[in-house]
């Protein structure tokens, strides 16, 4: 059970704080409600350059990294198709100096010219070592394509082209700035060696005079029913055939949510998954599988990949991960199986929270959804997935007329 | 109202008085060590079998490393499958790792199901069988993996580099390659399983909110092994280095390529040396954290690249000073040459106070940070045991980072950062 106190600013900046006084440290979270997903179709990327643009210096403030490093902190940030989260950790002592920092930044950053310049450069070199310059490095931009025909996350959060990052001007990051960075669409998280009564005092101090600005007011338009089969094949300069294949499943919050991670986890989570022992172990067919879904805030993907041994055709790898999901779907899974993958996500929770870090942004993030309790009830929705509602779901997902299948050829 | 112009006041984590938290010792029945950290609020446990089984000790490539990753795949009661979902079943993360001087087995688990666990691991310690299908099959996918990152110039880079400074027969430099799987023969394993694994030593690192009966249940099962009983052989390792030192050295790898791989190296000694802790703050200005001179020049000013560090390797033997970055193709040559010019700038100018502050108190700050939690303790007393040191050893790089002056960084600048005792590759 992870506790935690909650209150609002007048200017509708929402604050929640979890006290531990086991850790020297304190954890400052500022989760901001945009993410890829609200960028427009000719401007991909934006979203993520902003992120690093938060670094740049911001009105009152010169250097957002000196004084948190002189201050014995450090921090980062990411930004996803929903969401941008920025985190720091310093000395308990210290934690003004992150007040600060942060409160700065959200009244308003510098809007550097030679910031955007380099940041501009710095995340072509971020595109391109993480997606062009790497074998299979733009599977995901070909995949999201294909399954999204109207729903942003058709495009990946680093963008669809470095030409659009190239082009972004000082104008677009301003509108964007004042459209999204605005404390009635941010969660700020602090945890450690802090009490509510200091934060309070900190949060009013710092963040209470921050204008509210215009709620932002998010209309994604969503995807529809997918009704027939989508197909696409690629060759490329790669060593070895790969196969992917996605599937759309239910939002974050879908009551189908919890069925569907343990199915992930059924298929392909580890080496006693059945994928793994079915197409690598003993078909030897693949060289690797995973099975995995995006964990997205709007309805996301469950997909399969995996890369086949060599000689192996990819039809015949198909087929075989067909045969594999015909038996999810007729079979129903074991008492134990079903045990063993629940055993798992508790397992996995218990480690995830030990880092205060770790729980500041997940209080952030389930804030997002909608309330930061959330997060205490999760194992026990886990816990009541039934064996039925696997095999429900697992027809339900993988229909082929549901299915997006990438046949990745090596050169 | 808040005046923003003005810094809060700070104290500086310099004044910190950090303190590593002691282990509790203990020793089995057989003799094997085991260094407890009990902590945390989880009810959670790792502990980790070290045994000096790394490539150190091998007679032919991949010997070591076949061997541990196959630990888990067979024994004489249970099949691959059937261990995995063993230790799956409980929720418990079964890992094992190869490394030069040592190798591990790693467990993670909820402290419920320890009892379950332990007599599985046992069986790994004692009953592997290696059995040929298995590893046939880890050949044929480890070398289809290799085809995979040898597109990859970072990874080229790197296996190039350590060679460089090492030389391909040393185990800090050898690597990879589908001839050096295709060679691996299961009588090899298990002749170098029952050496060093079954008959070898080993070392019980363990921490987590620590059950009381824990030790007896390791006592129960790791403490009648006839483990801890011979001495090692010495394995006699002359370092041959590359003579290319001091020149530029470029490779092509992939004509596609878009970035460059560069890394600029040079020999170090290891952690024993009267140097290291001294140099350990000037790497963490130079190159070691966000705010360095590096990533500060060459990434927030230049754009060149979205990440540039530099880091002492982490060999028990003999390290190396290693610079690493991946930069736009046109831009390779033009990195190279700051990061010349960042290592002259520390050889003639003094640091100033104010920047050296900020390093002490960034480290400061960040050694604080990391002693939080049973696994980071653990993990510190880890390095320090393996690397025959002892506690002074944390004492004295916190003295280190206290008390070093601008002087003394630009002495060991000019006795160090000297481009020409410095292997330069590029990789595209």
């Amino acid at each position: 059970m992870i506790q935690f106190d909650r209150f609002s600013l007048a200017n509708g900046l929402r604050v929640l704080v979890h006290e531990d006084h086991s850790t020297p440290m304190a954890v400052v979270n500022v989760l901001y409600d945009v993410g890829a997903k609200d960028e427009s179709e000719s401007k991909t990327g934006f979203a993520h350059l902003f992120e690093h643009l938060m670094f740049g210096g911001s009105v009152n403030v010169p250097s957002y990294d000196d004084p948190l490093q002189l201050a014995g902190g450090e921090n980062n940030a990411f930004t996803t198709n929903d969401l941008t989260n920025y985190y720091c950790q310093l000395p308990a002592q210290n934690i003004e100096t992150a007040f600060w920092l942060e409160s700065d930044r959200m009244l308003s950053l510098a809007f550097s010219k030679k910031s955007l310049e380099v940041q501009r450069k710095v995340v072509c070199e971020e595109f391109k070592e993480h997606y062009i310059n790497k074998p299979y490095g733009d599977v995901w931009f070909k995949m999201r394509e294909l399954a999204y025909k109207v729903h942003p996350y058709k495009w990946q959060t680093i963008g669809k082209e470095l030409s659009h990052i190239e082009n972004a001007k000082i104008e677009d990051v301003k509108n964007f700035f004042f459209k999204h960075y605005r404390p009635s669409n941010a969660i700020l998280v602090v945890a450690g060696d802090i009490t509510t009564a200091q934060v309070k005092e900190l949060a009013e101090k710092w963040f209470g005079d921050i204008p509210a600005g215009e709620k932002y007011e998010r209309n994604l338009p969503q995807e529809p029913k997918q009704m027939e089969p989508r197909r696409l094949e690629v060759k490329a300069n790669v060593p070895l055939d790969a196969f992917y294949k996605c599937w759309h499943v239910g939002s974050r919050l879908d009551s189908t949510y919890y069925a569907m991670d343990l199915i992930t986890e059924i298929l392909g989570g580890g080496g006693s998954s059945r994928l793994y022992q079915a197409l690598v172990k003993e078909k030897k067919l693949f060289s690797n599988i995973d099975c995995y879904h995006f964990g997205s805030t709007d309805a996301g993907l469950l997909a399969i990949e995996g890369k086949l041994v060599k000689g192996v055709k990819l039809q015949d790898a198909e087929k075989a991960v067909e045969e594999e999901l015909t038996k999810i779907k007729n079979e129903k899974v074991s008492e134990s199986e079903l045990e063993k993958v629940k055993n798992k996500t508790e397992s996995a929770i218990a480690f995830e929270d030990m880092s205060v870090m770790n729980r500041a942004s997940s209080i952030a993030m389930y804030e997002l959804l909608g309330d930061a309790q959330l997060m205490n009830t999760e194992l026990s929705k886990y816990q009541e997935v039934t064996i039925s509602d696997i095999q429900k779901l697992s027809n339900e997902i993988f229909d082929e007329n549901n299915s997006n299948t990438l046949y990745y050829y090596a050169n | 109202m808040a005046n923003r112009t003005i810094a809060p006041k700070i104290i500086d984590p310099v004044e910190f008085d950090l303190h590593l938290k002691p282990y509790e010792k203990k020793t089995l029945d057989n003799g094997i060590e085991v260094y407890a950290i009990d902590a945390g609020a989880e009810e959670v446990l790792q502990i980790e079998w070290v045994f000096f089984a790394g490539n150190w000790y091998e007679q032919q490539n991949m010997i070591a490393a076949t061997t541990n990753f196959l630990l888990k795949n067979g024994t004489a009661s249970k099949t691959a499958f059937q261990i995995s979902e063993h230790f799956e079943y409980y929720g418990a993360y079964l890992n094992r790792g190869c490394y030069n001087e040592t190798s591990t087995i790693t467990l993670h688990c909820l402290n419920k199901h320890i009892e379950e666990l332990l007599p599985v691991v046992q069986e790994l310690i004692t009953d592997a069988t290696f059995p040929e299908d298995e590893l046939k099959l880890y050949k044929q996918n480890n070398k289809q993996r290799l085809s995979v990152n040898l597109k990859k110039c970072d990874f080229v880079a790197n296996r190039h580099i350590d060679e460089y400074l090492f030389g391909i027969d040393h185990p800090y430099g050898k690597y990879s390659s589908a001839e050096a799987y295709d060679a691996v023969e299961r009588d090899q394993l298990k002749a170098f399983y029952d050496q060093f694994y079954r008959h070898g030593k080993c070392i019980l690192f363990v921490a987590g909110k620590i059950p009381a009966n824990l030790f007896a249940q390791l006592n129960k099962y790791f403490g009648s092994l006839p483990l801890n009983n011979k001495t090692l052989p010495e394995g006699a390792h002359p370092i041959v280095q590359s003579s290319n030192i001091g020149s530029p050295i470029r490779l092509s790898n992939d004509p596609e390529g878009v970035q460059g791989a560069v890394r600029i190296a040079r020999p170090f000694p290891n952690r024993h040396h009267p140097d290291f802790l001294n140099v350990q703050v000037l790497n963490t200005l130079f190159g070691g954290f966000f705010g360095s001179r590096l990533m500060n020049n060459i990434r927030e000013d230049k754009g060149y690249t979205y990440g540039i560090h530099s880091y002492l390797q982490n060999h028990i033997h003999s390290s190396a000073w290693m610079i690493t970055t991946e930069a736009g193709k046109d831009v390779c040559d033009a990195t190279v040459k700051e990061v010349y010019k960042e290592m002259k700038k520390l050889r003639e100018k003094l640091v100033d106070d104010e920047e050296l502050l900020l390093v002490k108190n960034f480290m400061m700050g960040s050694i604080l940070g990391d002693l939080d939690g049973p696994f980071h303790i653990i993990g510190r007393w880890k390095n320090i045991i393996l690397n025959d040191l002892d506690e002074s050893y944390f004492y004295n790089s916190i003295r280190a980072i206290k008390s070093i002056t601008p002087a003394e960084l630009q002495e060991l600048a000019n006795k160090y950062l000297q481009p020409k005792e410095y292997y330069e590759l590029v990789v595209v």
